[in-house]
């Protein structure tokens, strides 16, 4: 396989205007990997810092009513309440380690935008994070947040105002100001070799949970579950099981069902195409224009996925479904009451396939569903849908 | 390559000049519009016109294209009847060259082999994709050249002297020279440096035809760039006065055209 390329998808769809950042994001990449001084200090900030290794609880409630045995793997108890920051601190170190001066990134769900603040703030690397105008107030907590941290918000108007726009914008900063700047990118999306990157550095996830399920279970799981926006925290849960007899499901949005034509579910609904910087599936109608999205989760509002993922789809390899708004909101309370813990609504995605999957899986069986974060962004939004008490 | 665009270069060095590239985003505000825009172009003294054309997410550009883009696509461009359109103005006489200046989706949705043989049909000249560099556009390139359409790569400042080799090596109407790092847009001042620029690149593609482009709006900055370039591209100033020409309830063709005679003289001197 091409570098930067997942079967036929991926690639560098890009003007020449920004090759030559590709390239040296590619050339420092390939020097970090292999350097001790970096392995030490991103070693330092995941786990002195930032809280890792994040816990692998067995919960009883759930592993009673799903009738099988349930793990959730707790990036909710991440620094920041995300996946997302195993990702940006590994990016910002690299970006002190290129000299850039300035970190740029785009954020939907507010919670990237988060963890490239707290990143920006422990490095100290000034941070401007764009945002589509409809997130900005779907999100509020998180724009509270992110300034709090000392980062500047970018408002985004074009388009469709939301997560895909701002990625456009970030873009269009980062082909101005590529000397002293460095772009973020918050999932395993865009032109190679940030696919790589975030994948790389999402890893740890699924390499935590194979090291603390042996020592639990002493075997491999069954099945391991997580959502799929741009797909980072699933491809991370995944990748150290490729090789392995697990089964490995991706949960889209289905939004108000794949019929009604509002959704997120590029994999299991759209068609292959080019956007933003990589070859990969896509929500677009007959003229290639790409489509508005929805779902009641911001983070996986979003009208494409990592181009990883549409190779895995293809081979069959991972199996990808999609949970409606209303299975997430149900298995946000759900899950709740029932473990006292509240997921983002991202991750009740993933909560809800279990829910619906449990029944194939007999008493003995081992399910993981990664909890890529916690809810409390969400909790205002769940109120007002729900119309009062969550 | 196309006899179009070759004969329009060869034209403004024989009389020792650029080469006026003017930029317009195809159906904005209609494509009724662009087919009154385009003879009108043409009779302003525009020696090519690029069609630009309307895609939903537009990361090379700034804001006066996005918006454009976005115009015509409310309107109901798409690809396919851009292409109708430019067939329906060569029926009707128009010999300027054009270019169709896309990102790569729609071409892929419309299909590459049969995008090109449409675009050729239709009476097209050169393709420039936007979003694909040589390292993805080689297939479409060899596509386009097999349907006698011209493919058109970007340099940009950063590119490298193999870069510029291997863009030069897949293009052949012209190839088109990002002035600055950034997107689209009319700018006040030129780049420092751009006489070494360009230097540097007409080092590395021979005889091909280079235009410049990328923040050139007025003709004191045509002139200049006429001085240092086989071609010089404006576009955002264009759309732009298009665009206040709809805003202020005037008929944008005239005003488009206007801007573009000044802009033609500016490459005489
Ligand atoms: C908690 C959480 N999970 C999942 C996602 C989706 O992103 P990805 O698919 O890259 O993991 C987000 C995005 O904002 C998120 O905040």
């Amino acid at each position: 396989m091409k570098a930067g390329r997942y079967g036929v998808y991926g690639g560098q769809y890009v003007p020449e205007t920004l090759m030559s950042a590709l390239i040296e994001l590619e050339e420092t990449y390939e020097r970090i990997r292999q350097d001790p001084e970096f392995s030490r200090r991103f070693s330092w900030y995941l786990h002195e810092y930032a809280g890792r290794e994040t816990p692998l609880t067995y919960c009883e409630n759930l592993s009673r009513d799903l009738g099988c045995r349930v793990y959730l793997k707790r990036e909710d108890l991440l620094h920041g309440g995300a996946h997302k920051l195993n990702n940006t601190l590994g990016q910002a170190l690299m970006a002190k380690f290129m000299g850039k001066r300035r970190l740029i990134a785009e954020t939907g769900a507010g919670q990237h935008g988060v963890a490239t603040a707290i990143a920006g703030a422990v490095l100290g690397l000034p941070v401007e994070v764009y945002m589509g105008e409809v997130d900005t107030r779907r999100q509020a907590l998180n724009v509270a947040r992110m300034e709090l941290l000392g980062a500047r918000i970018i408002p985004v108007a074009s388009g469709t105002r939301t997560l895909k726009d701002a990625i456009n914008a970030a873009m269009r900063d980062w082909v101005e100001n590529l000397r002293e700047t460095h772009y973020l990118l918050g999932s395993c999306v865009g032109p190679h070799p940030f696919p790589q990157i975030v994948r790389d550095f999402q890893s740890v996830i699924g390499r935590e949970v194979r090291r603390q399920i042996l020592e639990r279970e002493g075997r491999l799981p069954d099945t391991i579950v997580a959502c799929v926006g741009g797909g980072s925290n699933a491809i991370g849960i995944f990748h150290p099981f490729l090789d392995d007899d697990v089964r490995l499901v991706g949960v889209e949005a289905g939004g108000e069902g794949l019929a009604s034509g509002r959704h997120s579910a590029s994999l299991t609904a759209g068609s292959v195409g080019v956007f933003q910087g990589a070859l990969s599936y896509l929500l677009q109608d007959g003229d290639g224009q790409v489509l508005e999205t929805h779902s009641v989760a911001a983070g996986l509002d979003h009208p494409s996925v990592g181009p990883e993922h549409a190779m895995l789809k293809d081979t069959g390899r991972v199996r990808y479904e999609a949970v409606t708004d209303a299975e997430a909101l149900h298995a946000f309370r759900y899950l709740s009451r029932t473990e006292g813990i509240i997921p983002a609504l991202e991750s009740a995605h993933a909560v809800a396939y279990a829910l619906r999957a449990a029944d194939d899986l007999d008493k003995d069986g081992i399910i993981v569903v990664n909890l890529s974060g916690r809810g409390d962004k969400d909790v205002a939004d769940v109120a007002n849908l729900c119309g009062g008490a969550a | 390559m196309s006899g179009r665009l070759g004969a329009a270069f060869g034209r403004a060095r024989a009389e020792g000049r650029a080469a006026l590239v003017a930029f317009v985003e195809a159906g904005d505000p209609s494509l009724a519009v662009t087919g009154r825009l385009l003879p009108a172009l043409q009779a302003a003294g525009a020696d090519v016109i690029e069609l630009g054309i309307p895609f939903s997410d537009p990361i090379a550009d700034g804001p006066v294209i996005q918006r454009a883009s976005q115009r015509a696509l409310g309107a109901g461009a798409t690809l396919a009847k851009v292409l109708d359109a430019a067939a329906a103005a060569r029926g009707e006489g128009l010999s300027v060259p054009l270019v169709a200046f896309s990102y790569a989706n729609p071409i892929l949705a419309f299909g590459v082999a049969a995008f090109a043989r449409r675009a050729a049909e239709a009476g097209i000249d050169g393709v420039l994709v936007t979003d694909l560099p040589p390292e993805e556009g080689e297939a479409a390139a060899a596509t386009f050249v097999s349907s006698g359409l011209d493919p058109v790569f970007l340099l940009a400042p950063s590119s490298t002297p193999a870069r510029i080799r291997r863009a030069a090596r897949l293009s052949s109407g012209f190839v088109y020279l990002v002035s600055r790092p950034g997107v689209t847009g009319a700018r006040n001042d030129l780049p420092e440096g751009l006489p070494d620029l360009v230097a540097r690149v007409r080092a590395g593609i021979g005889r091909t035809p280079l235009a410049v482009g990328f923040g050139i709006s007025s003709p004191e900055q045509v002139r200049a760039v006429s001085r240092e370039a086989d071609g010089v591209v404006v576009g955002s100033a264009i759309v732009r006065t298009m665009e206040e020409a709809v805003a202020a309830g005037r008929d944008p063709v005239p005003a488009a055209a206007r801007l573009v005679s000044s802009l033609a003289a500016a490459t005489r001197g």
